[in-house]
């Protein structure tokens, strides 16, 4: 059975502390300017009137975490051999990602497949997924970059949330979309959601219209290979690029990982961090040979990691949620969007740009 | 600013160089963007106002050829100070200065529209017209300058080939200059750590201000990512990322030209530009230097002297 419940715009801050007496509480909090998604504190400030600058992703994928650490100890009945302690506990808190926008959720479900999908599924993610529960705010207007409904995503897009949160003029509508959202929709706090419905499906319906208008239909035309593979576009794409990871690290897809063992003396850690394919680091070999060497090679393969290698591997999934944050975040205003479009023409020397 | 000039100088430069590196419109009227001209065609896709904040001389290190860049007062302290440094040869760069107002800090100016998409963005003299659906909001220059503007001390470019506008007088002395930092270092050290780490907790490591920043010049050997050896942890602890700042900061002292490109980049609004700033205060003070204001400056990094005047430890008893 499907559940709603409303919660009062007054009531949100009790309803997260709720929330946070059960769980570790994901929310987009005010940090200075920046809008950050971080665990909630009693003094932290959450803001839901615009998309945060990070995504939630670090909620399940952290930017950095201990796989495992270790200790090199002498046996003392030989002392010529020497022992590893291994600790691989995976401790995980119960967590809710609260006011996630649909692109979040969707960039969640986009890590989730290269995470489980796979012939070695990761314990460390699953762990953490399995204990999380989202809930999405409906997005009500288009920021700048957006442009989610043309890689078939959407505002109110429900399908990779647990809970869809719509924003009413005196409160949200609540509306459980799996077992998971319908036990957290389980408070005193909230009221019976029913009478609202409608309501929200209207602004929901809006919201998409305005995307719509904004953004354009999802688009499905494949990418041009040709115009894909040629030297030209990526040289003149990538020309303003600055190589940093700020793209990679704010995009809620985006999953790539290094692995370091980092050793003091006799003991260390086995860490895995986010890492970036813009960085030349990414693909170093340890011969020093280096695949890719320039920046027009690491753009296509970040850019073609989203539209196209994904996508062979997974049912032609785009993995790119539309949510704007590496057009937003990048220091030279690096357009995603744009450079898809035009991948989709054919035309080996288009320039990217419109 | 003079766009109809700057549109004139590069025209009659373009011929003589393989690439002419200026503005150009981006995302929306707050955000140009960096462009490579190579084709008098593209020259009237030029833009050149107060959102124009890049610091286009960074881009001079990697090219090979011989290029013209626009360059504001600030950037232009870059290329003497890259030219000193031998990063680049001041013969192959045709540098065409922009004297300035004062630019425009996007995220001042969001925060002042409350954060709403930009329909459209102009510039009038001294204030910034931008329109959102929530209406038309008219912001004075100053109030959203960037704080590098504040402090500006070259609104002329220190070295220019050619000049698109009229010289502009710098409206503040080295008093007021480092007035903002003077009043932070008054604070208790406690005070101070705890505002950085509040900071730095922010940092996403993803070294955007390192490389927006046109003097950092290690490149792929930069000591936060170097896999052998493995200087530095990659955990995304406090601790790690105040290392990875105070690393960018030192490795700039007395060779930051104040462009800010580093606190502009930071998609997380970490006042990074401030540490550097600090430092080039100390070094002004000690060596009597400021990056990149005379070609004919030896930075005092770059040599020593036997004895120094302002170190005690250096000082021949």
């Amino acid at each position: 059975m499907k559940k709603a419940g409303y919660l009062k715009k007054q009531k949100e801050k009790e309803f997260i502390a709720a929330l946070g007496a059960k769980a570790r509480v994901y929310a987009p909090c005010l940090e200075d300017e920046a809008v950050l998604f971080k665990p909630v504190e009693p003094d932290s400030v959450i803001c839901l009137s615009r998309p945060a600058v990070s995504s939630p992703k670090s909620a399940i994928y952290p930017q950095s975490e201990t796989l495992f650490s270790f200790r090199f100890k002498k046996d003392s009945e030989d002392p010529r051999r020497t022992l590893v302690e291994l600790d691989d506990t995976i401790a995980v808190p119960d967590t809710i990602i609260f006011g996630a926008r649909p692109c979040d959720a969707r960039g969640i479900a986009v890590i989730d497949r290269a995470f489980s999908k796979t012939e070695t599924p990761d314990p460390y993610y699953l762990a953490r997924r399995a204990k999380t529960t989202i809930v999405t705010l409906t997005c009500p207007e288009p920021s700048t970059g957006c442009f989610c409904t043309r890689v078939g995503c959407g505002p109110a897009e429900t399908s990779d949330s647990d809970v869809m949160m719509t924003e009413l003029e005196d409160g949200y509508l609540m509306e459980a979309l799996t077992s998971k959202g319908e036990a957290l929709l389980e408070s005193p706090i909230l009221e019976d959601g029913t009478a609202y419905e409608a309501q929200a499906k209207e602004a929901q319906k809006a919201a998409h219209e305005r995307m719509i208008k904004e953004a354009g239909e999802a688009d499905t035309t494949p990418v041009d290979p040709e115009t894909f593979h040629s030297q030209v576009f990526w040289e003149k794409a990538a020309e303003r690029c600055l190589g940093c990871g700020a793209c990679t690290y704010l995009c809620p897809t985006c999953y790539c990982f290094n692995i370091t063992d980092e050793q003091v003396v006799d003991k260390g850690e086995r860490i895995r961090s986010w890492d970036a394919c813009m960085f030349h680091h990414f693909t170093l070999e340890a011969s020093g040979h280096n695949p890719r060497a320039q920046k027009a090679l690491r753009l296509k393969n970040r850019i073609g990691h989203k539209f196209v290698y994904y996508g062979e591997k997974y049912d032609g999934i785009i993995a790119c949620s539309g949510c704007g944050r590496c057009i937003r975040g990048c220091p030279v205003s690096m357009e995603i969007s744009t450079i898809a479009a035009a991948l989709k023409k054919n035309s080996g020397t288009v320039s990217g740009e419109q | 600013m003079n766009l109809e000039k700057l549109k004139e100088i590069v025209r009659t430069v373009l011929p003589s160089v393989d690439v002419v590196i200026g503005y150009k419109k981006g995302l929306d009227a707050l955000h140009p963007v960096p462009c490579f001209l190579t084709s008098p065609d593209e020259i009237d896709a030029l833009v050149l106002n107060p959102a124009c904040m890049h610091n286009l001389a960074a881009y001079l290190p990697s090219l090979k050829n011989r290029a013209a860049v626009v360059v504001k007062g600030c950037d232009s302290r870059t290329v003497v100070q890259l030219a000193q440094e031998g990063l680049i040869k001041r013969e192959n760069v045709v540098v065409i200065g922009v004297p300035c107002q004062g630019a425009v800090s996007v995220r001042k100016v969001l925060s002042a529209i409350d954060h709403q998409p930009v329909i459209e963005a102009s510039f009038e003299n001294d204030t910034v017209v931008i329109k959102t659906k929530k209406g038309e909001a008219r912001l004075a220059l100053r109030d959203v300058a960037p704080d590098k503007c504040l402090a500006c001390r070259y609104p002329t470019p220190v070295v220019a080939d050619h000049l698109a506008g009229e010289e502009v007088e710098p409206k503040i002395d080295e008093k007021t200059a480092y007035q903002e930092i003077r009043e932070f270092d008054a604070r208790s050290l406690e005070e101070r750590r705890a505002y950085w780490m509040a900071e730095f907790d922010r940092c996403i490591r993803c070294y955007a201000c390192r490389n927006a920043c046109p003097l950092c010049v290690c490149r792929e050997s930069c000591i936060a990512e170097t896999r052998d050896p493995h200087w530095m942890s990659q955990k995304a602890t406090q601790n790690e990322k105040m290392m990875f700042h105070m690393i960018h900061a030192i490795h700039l002292a007395g060779r930051c030209t104040e462009c800010g490109e580093c606190e502009r980049a930071c998609p997380m609004g970490i006042p990074v530009a401030r540490l550097k700033k600090k430092i080039n205060m100390e070094m002004k003070e000690l060596f009597g230097y400021e990056p990149g204001i005379s070609m004919d400056d030896k930075p005092p990094m770059y040599t020593f002297k036997v004895e120094e005047e302002k170190i005690e430890e250096h000082k021949i008893r």
